[in-house]
């Protein structure tokens, strides 16, 4: 057990803190200490995932977890971007007037679920672990009670994901009945003659569950909404480390306990879908928070073009994706945090309010414009390299036609992440716009973050040693599985 | 042989108790009804060696949960309940035929394409239905999940004081 902890110290470090700050928070009632707390410890965890990036893959807790490999590539996702969103919503939360210590713990409480989730190698793991993110976002979303925007968002993503774990548990108990284990390597030793009706009935009630918590279409009904009127950091925190740790855990299920032939049509035709519908809806969409949720969709689908190659290089390609996703969208939901002005939690704010503003504040300005080039996947910067490795695998295994759609989607997500940009520099400012960009200074912490973001963007679209690592870890010794029945 | 018969009288007393619940007039009346089928099927469990699941069920179901129906009964207005309509015999009966009939196409069918689990034997639900087999299990094995769905519990319980309780600040 001790062997085990020290093994997934991130995990206990996480757990530990978020039970601490419960409990301190309980008789330091908004103590300035509280975010550092979460920030200090989900760093912690951040650096041991980090140092742990090349280690040897094994596992831990009876086979429950996997460590080191891509589970600690996913948990290092997850846990930076905690960080970030700990960081961001500090002055965010003081600005709306809800700076509350629970939310700080149930941020660490969703990050204890996404570790569970993102370095699963058990289906009760994957449940569980979804389970602790989901009903911890589900409070996260609507936990500004007075402002009706963030209840119904909550209350609507509460009911759907509700639905999507029936979905989730009934295709976990149809597995189980047709092979006899949980265990993804032993699940893929127990299926008989090809799977029977129930295997694979339990694999499509699993991936619809899966496709719910990516919001992949036609399951993205929520996404809008939720990331609509949730406190926008914690959008962020949504948009990016869920599907980072749903997404770990769905390529290793995919990688470790399938049968690769049937299933890849399937994800290709949701792939299509949802790069289709994602970038064509949010062409037409005002809000700013409704634009990037509907790009977040677009993405998810870009990635499950790499998933349904079936290839390892696709497996490699979609881990890079997430993290520039990742680094992408959280500083994009950092900008858009600060130029919040509704008091609504920029749920009723319009894209044309702010007009000019990357003159009046041109950090946040130059700061967007690298992130709407990296969305719409510009060389030199991050987002052109992941849109690479997931299409280039893709057309490897023979969906050319997948790769092209792709590419046109993207052309056309063009249109609207530069509008963005066309409106906060070409536009000529209004009264409202400029009272805006007067109304408040820049946090030193949230500049640091995008600063960050920008940097990272840079670096990562310029060297492609982060997709050799991810590359490693589908390599070593388990070619043989892939190719094997 | 005393176990199947004893598993047929509950049987027979769990139906029994389930349609007096359901042709029952007063909602007193049906929440007891509802008592007596839930422990008629804790009393099923216990014949098919399913301890933990019996006592499980007497505690979740007639326990914790029959008290909350009984509370909901109480805290309503009983007299501005609109008048129950009189039984309508032949609708109930031609239900019950329909679904018996589609219950046995559902079995033809899934025998057919060979679906169906084999049934488990007794003997292996009197090694794995006892509480301390579960829990060697629960506590080894599946410890770390045990203690991860001890924070989602406590999430949900933050949740629930944060949503209800916080006065906007």
């Amino acid at each position: 057990m001790w062997g085990d902890m020290a093994a997934t110290l991130s995990l206990v470090i996480v757990s530990l803190a978020g039970l601490a700050l419960v409990v301190f928070d309980a008789f330091n009632n908004r103590h300035v200490a509280t975010p550092w707390i979460a920030g200090l410890a989900l760093l912690a965890g951040f650096i041991f995932e980090i140092v742990g990036l090349g280690g040897p893959e094994g596992t831990a807790y009876s086979d429950m977890l996997r460590t080191g490999g891509s589970a600690a590539f996913v948990n290092a996702l997850v846990l930076g971007s905690g960080v970030l969103t700990v960081i961001l919503s500090v002055p965010y939360l003081k600005k709306i007037g809800h700076n509350i210590g629970e939310v700080y713990a149930l941020i660490l409480f969703a990050t204890v679920g996404m570790l569970v989730l993102g370095a699963a190698n058990n289906l009760i793991a994957v449940f569980v672990g979804l389970e602790t993110m989901s009903i911890c976002l589900y409070i996260l979303t609507g936990f500004v009670r007075s402002e009706s925007g963030s209840a119904e968002s909550a209350l609507k993503y509460f009911l759907l994901g509700a639905f999507s774990t029936g979905f989730f548990l009934y295709g976990i108990a149809l597995l189980y009945g047709a092979t006899g284990t949980m265990d993804f390597s032993a699940m893929k030793a127990g299926v008989e003659d090809g799977g029977g009706v129930m295997f694979w009935g339990g694999v499509s009630l699993l991936l619809v569950g899966f496709l719910f918590k990516v919001s992949a279409a036609p399951f993205h009904m929520w996404t809008p909404d939720a990331y609509q009127g949730a406190p926008t950091p914690i959008a962020g925190f949504m948009a990016t480390a869920s599907k980072t740790a749903a997404f770990g855990a769905l390529i290793i299920i995919l990688y470790k306990a399938l049968p690769t032939e049937r299933w890849t049509d399937v994800l290709a035709v949701f792939a299509v879908i949802t790069m289709v519908v994602g970038n064509i809806i949010a062409l037409s969409q005002q809000n700013v928070k409704r634009m990037l949720a509907y790009s977040s969709i677009a993405h998810a689908g870009y990635v499950l073009v790499g998933l349904s190659s079936g290839l390892v290089e696709g497996y490699s390609g979609a881990l890079f994706y997430l993290m520039v996703y990742v680094i992408m969208n959280i500083g994009a939901f950092g900008v858009v945090a600060l130029l919040e002005w509704d008091g609504k939690e920029g749920s009723e704010q319009t894209l044309d309010s702010l007009a000019g503003v990357g003159y009046r504040k041109p950090l946040l300005g130059w700061a967007m414009v690298v992130f709407m080039f990296s969305l719409s996947g510009f060389p030199p910067l991050a987002g052109f390299l992941g849109k690479w490795a997931v299409f280039a695998p893709a057309v490897d295994a023979g969906l050319v036609w997948l790769a092209i759609i792709g590419v046109l989607a993207s052309a056309v997500s063009a249109y609207y992440y530069l509008r963005v940009l066309v409106v906060m520099f070409m536009k000529t400012e209004t009264e409202a716009s400029s009272k805006l960009a007067d109304s408040f200074t820049i946090p030193r912490s949230s500049a640091a973050v995008i600063v960050l973001c920008v940097i990272l963007l840079f670096v990562f679209g310029l060297t492609t040693s982060v997709i050799e690592l991810t590359d490693g870890f589908f390599q070593s010794g388990s070619v043989a599985t892939v190719l094997g029945p | 042989m005393t176990v199947s018969i004893l598993f047929f009288v509950l049987a027979a007393a769990a139906l029994t108790a389930a349609l007096g619940m359901l042709l029952s007039r007063n909602p007193v009346t049906s929440a007891l009804w509802l008592i007596l089928n839930l422990f008629c099927v804790a009393g099923l469990y216990l014949t098919l060696n399913a301890e933990f699941i019996a006592v499980i069920q007497v505690l979740v179901y007639a326990g914790a949960i029959m008290v909350l129906f009984l509370f909901v009964i109480m805290l309503l207005n009983l007299a501005s309940l609109p008048d129950l309509k009189r039984i309508e015999w032949k609708r109930i009966i031609s239900f019950m035929l329909g679904m018996g009939l589609l219950a046995m196409l559902t079995f033809i069918i899934a025998h057919a394409l060979d679906v169906m689990p084999d049934p488990l034997s007794l003997d292996l639900a009197a090694e794995t239905g006892s509480a301390s087999s579960l829990a060697k299990v629960l506590f080894t094995q599946y410890a770390m999940i045990f203690e991860v769905i001890g924070i989602l519990l406590l999430a949900a319980t933050i949740g629930a004081v944060v949503i209800a309780k916080r006065k906007p600040v």
